[in-house]
């Protein structure tokens, strides 16, 4: 079954408070979707809480993705169907190097699917290919995984690992936030180029900017947990004038 | 390059049971059970030792006799009966011991191959690496050895060398660990059974990695191997240790000594990966380790460098040392300790700066999870007449869960007041958001446990020999199995 994303009615908490109060969203194959909100709105809950971090509790509603219970899977699990998170603020793994990480990640996600695994040269092939595309300089794939990397390389780096984990579904969190309009042009390159039929993407963003560069098919305001508005590509233009204050808190 | 998915395949292939944990059955010449004068005589006899070892021997024993069990380090266990051991256990003779592979016991055979240990003759020559391989108390094939014979290199075991090398074992033997130097290794030289003997002479580099595989087999059988290695001006080796045990439940006793002595412009380096049976997840088996290991760089710009891996045993006590008495010398020391669910390790080193600009590092990290303590206890001791030492200590401990403990002991002395001393620590966790990323991409969370820790240790592992490096990286991942979620 690929019928994509849908969230039903999907409620988290953290601790005693309510953060998400009842989101439907659904999310088909190849259709990219943006989320914008006001900060503290929930948006990284969600994209947490879609992907398995732990610290959240579900109280209700549910997650399928290509008719997969997400809510039910392990992390590893809801990567090797395809879910990719690119993080609002990504962690280093001192020692590990970028080249490292990425082709155990690579032959993990392969060997859960039933795939043989690739070998050394043609996923380095692969991650050299990919690391061009996203101009990113080669000496920054030997480096310890996000061990000094700027903000910007930070960012480009989590698209590389987008672009070589080839996920059916992408979330990206706030990827822009902290990046310059060069670096904007460049992710948002790196994300046109991987559009297609059979892949999805979710794009939260607090900015109007970003998606400028990635014209999405469909827009959400998420407010007070709750999505508060959806529309297309011209909602976004419409609240780069307005902003957010229209939104209140529901009562 | 060696990955983690290697460590997750052996894991599984494991099925959470130690790999080792097997019993060859075969017949064992036993020494009467218990330390007396008799023991001794018996072992001496077995390997037709001369007058003067047999009496070095008993000398050992009415000085142990008379010594107390240490209780100083961080480690707890049940009180040893050391009348309740055995101390001698050999494989059988057929006539004059083995000639050849073909003559060696098959069941021996058969458990190196379960071992993966590469004894075979086929597969050492296509490896660069000689075996001598150590079954319980007696060497039983030594190969390689014409290829060492021709650079004047003498690789055998302890109790060949004590006929073959009277001299060298009479001159050096107890010369960098005295009998009294502490309980375990005053032990040791009244009861050692084997171990290996190694001699390069002047200005030769060894052409290949000398490997020894230990491997405790018998019940209830102490095991105290004695190594020596010396060095000539101007030479070069590069050793390698390994050892795995068969699973038990009763605690075993292993008590080795190590003594190194590299003369001027010499160089050893000693490697060791150590994943003895650390007992089951509630600590019940497994090996007690108590060693002494100690290098003594006695030659101007002599160099001593100890890399470890230890991942098993239930209890560690372990201090690879080295004595820097040749000016210009240098001590190095790598250390990875690796302890989960309730084993216990006290390690660490020191580094005796008696020469003048001796120089030592030291690198260890400590890794702690399940309810396992890990404790770091170092010396840096700068002697008067030391001037220009420097020494740089880095200890830096990651733990994983919330019931283990991390503890560093850095000692720091020095009696000049022309040295450099640093001493750097940190204690990090892994964080659930390392975790998460790392599953977020597909990795378990058994993988990404050995691939953060493998990066933690990285440091150290790069210093092993290409083929310990993967044993190791492997080794890395096994033994933290089952530590998170
Ligand atoms: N670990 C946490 N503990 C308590 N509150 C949290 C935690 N994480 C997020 N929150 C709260 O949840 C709300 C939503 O946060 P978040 O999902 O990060 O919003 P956004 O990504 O839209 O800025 C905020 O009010 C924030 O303070
Ligand atoms: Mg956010």
């Amino acid at each position: 079954m690929s019928n994509g994303l849908v969230i039903k009615d999907l409620r988290v908490s953290i601790g005693d408070k309510e953060i998400l109060k009842g989101i439907n969203l659904t999310v088909e194959p190849g259709v990219v979707h943006a989320i914008m909100g006001p900060n503290g709105s929930g948006k990284s809950t969600l994209a947490h809480v879609i992907s398995g971090r732990p610290g959240y509790e579900v109280t209700g509603g549910s997650i399928t993705f290509d008719g997969h219970d997400v809510l039910e899977m392990e992390p590893e699990e809801r990567a090797a169907v395809g879910l990719f998170l690119a993080f609002q603020y990504p962690v280093e793994i001192p020692g590990v190097t970028n080249v490292n990480f990425l082709k155990t990640a690579v032959n993990s996600l392969r060997k859960a699917r039933g795939e043989k695994e690739l070998d050394p040269m043609a996923f380095l092939k692969l991650l050299r290919e990919k690391a061009k595309a996203l101009e990113l300089p080669e000496d920054m794939l030997k480096r310890q995984l996000n061990v000094g990397f700027s903000g910007g390389e930070k960012k480009r780096n989590e698209m590389l690992q987008m672009a070589v984990l080839a996920p059916k579904l992408a979330i990206l969190d706030e990827t822009d936030s902290g990046l310059d309009i060069d670096a904007i042009r460049i992710v948002a390159e790196g994300v046109n180029a991987q559009r297609s039929p059979d892949r999805a993407f979710l794009v939260i963003t607090h900015y109007q900017r970003l998606l400028d560069y990635i014209v999405p098919d469909v827009v959400h305001v998420l407010a007070y947990g709750k999505i508060v508005e959806t529309g297309g590509a011209d909602l976004a233009r419409r609240l780069e004038k307005t902003g957010y204050a229209e939104y209140t808190p529901a009562a | 390059m060696p990955s983690t998915i290697e460590t997750v395949e052996t894991v599984q292939e494991l099925t959470g049971a130690y790999k080792y944990g097997f019993v060859t059955d075969i017949e064992m010449d036993m020494a009467p059970k218990g330390l007396s004068e008799d023991t001794i005589r018996y072992i001496s006899a077995q390997k037709n030792e001369p007058e003067w070892l047999l009496e070095w021997r008993l000398k050992a024993l009415s000085l142990w006799q008379k010594m107390e069990e240490p209780k100083w380090a961080k480690v707890d266990y049940p009180k040893i009966d050391y009348q309740d051991l055995y101390y001698y256990a050999a494989p059988k003779k057929k006539g004059d011991g083995p000639k050849s592979l073909d003559e060696v016991d098959p069941e021996l055979l058969n458990t190196y191959e379960k071992l993966g240990i590469p004894l075979k003759e086929q597969e050492i020559l296509a490896g660069v690496v000689a075996v001598d391989a150590v079954f319980d108390s007696v060497s039983v094939a030594t190969t390689y050895k014409a290829k060492l014979e021709e650079k004047g290199i003498i690789f055998c075991s302890f109790s060949e060398a004590v006929h073959r090398a009277p001299e060298l074992v009479k001159k050096y033997l107890g010369s960098v660990v005295p009998q009294s130097d502490n309980y375990f290794a005053c032990l040791n030289s009244a009861v050692f059974s084997d171990g290996s003997f190694v001699y390069v002479p002047k200005g030769v580099r060894c052409p290949m990695e000398l490997s020894t595989y230990f491997r405790i087999n018998a019940q209830n059988t102490g095991q105290f191997e004695r190594t020596l290695i010396i060095v000539e001006e101007g030479s070069y080796v590069s050793y390698l240790e390994g050892c795995t045990a068969p699973q038990r439940d009763e605690n075993q006793l292993h008590a080795a000594v190590v003594e190194l002595i590299a003369l001027d412009d010499a160089e050893i380096k000693y490697s060791t990966v150590q994943n003895w049976y650390p007992g089951d997840a509630e600590g019940k088996g497994g090996i007690y380790n108590f060693v002494t290991k100690r290098g003594a760089c006695r030659g101007k710009r002599s160099k001593i460098s100890w890399t470890q891996v230890e991942t098993g045993s239930a209890v560690t006590w372990k201090y690879p040392s080295c004595i820097l008495q040749g000016d210009d010398s240098v001590g190095e020391f790598y250390s990875v300790a690796i302890t989960n669910n309730a084993q216990q390790a006290d390690t660490g080193t020191k580094m005796i700066h008696i020469g003048k600009n001796t120089r030592s590092t030291i690198v260890s990290k400590g890794i702690a999870a399940g309810r396992s303590d890990n404790t770091y206890r170092g010396l840096v001791r700068v002697l008067a007449g030391a001037e220009g030492a420097r020494n740089y200590s880095q200890c830096d401990s990651l733990l994983i869960g919330d019931k283990c403990g991390a503890h560093t002991v850095p000692y720091i002395e020095s009696r000049t007041p022309f040295s450099t001393l640093e001493h750097e620590a940190t204690t990090a966790r892994i964080s659930d958001d390392q975790l998460f990323l790392c599953r977020q991409r597909g990795l378990s969370s058994e993988e990404a446990v050995a691939l953060i820790v493998n990066g933690f240790c990285k440091e150290v592992l790069q210093n092993l020999p290409m083929e310990f490096a993967v044993e190791a990286q492997k080794l890395v991942g096994i033994s933290l199995e089952g530590s998170v979620g």
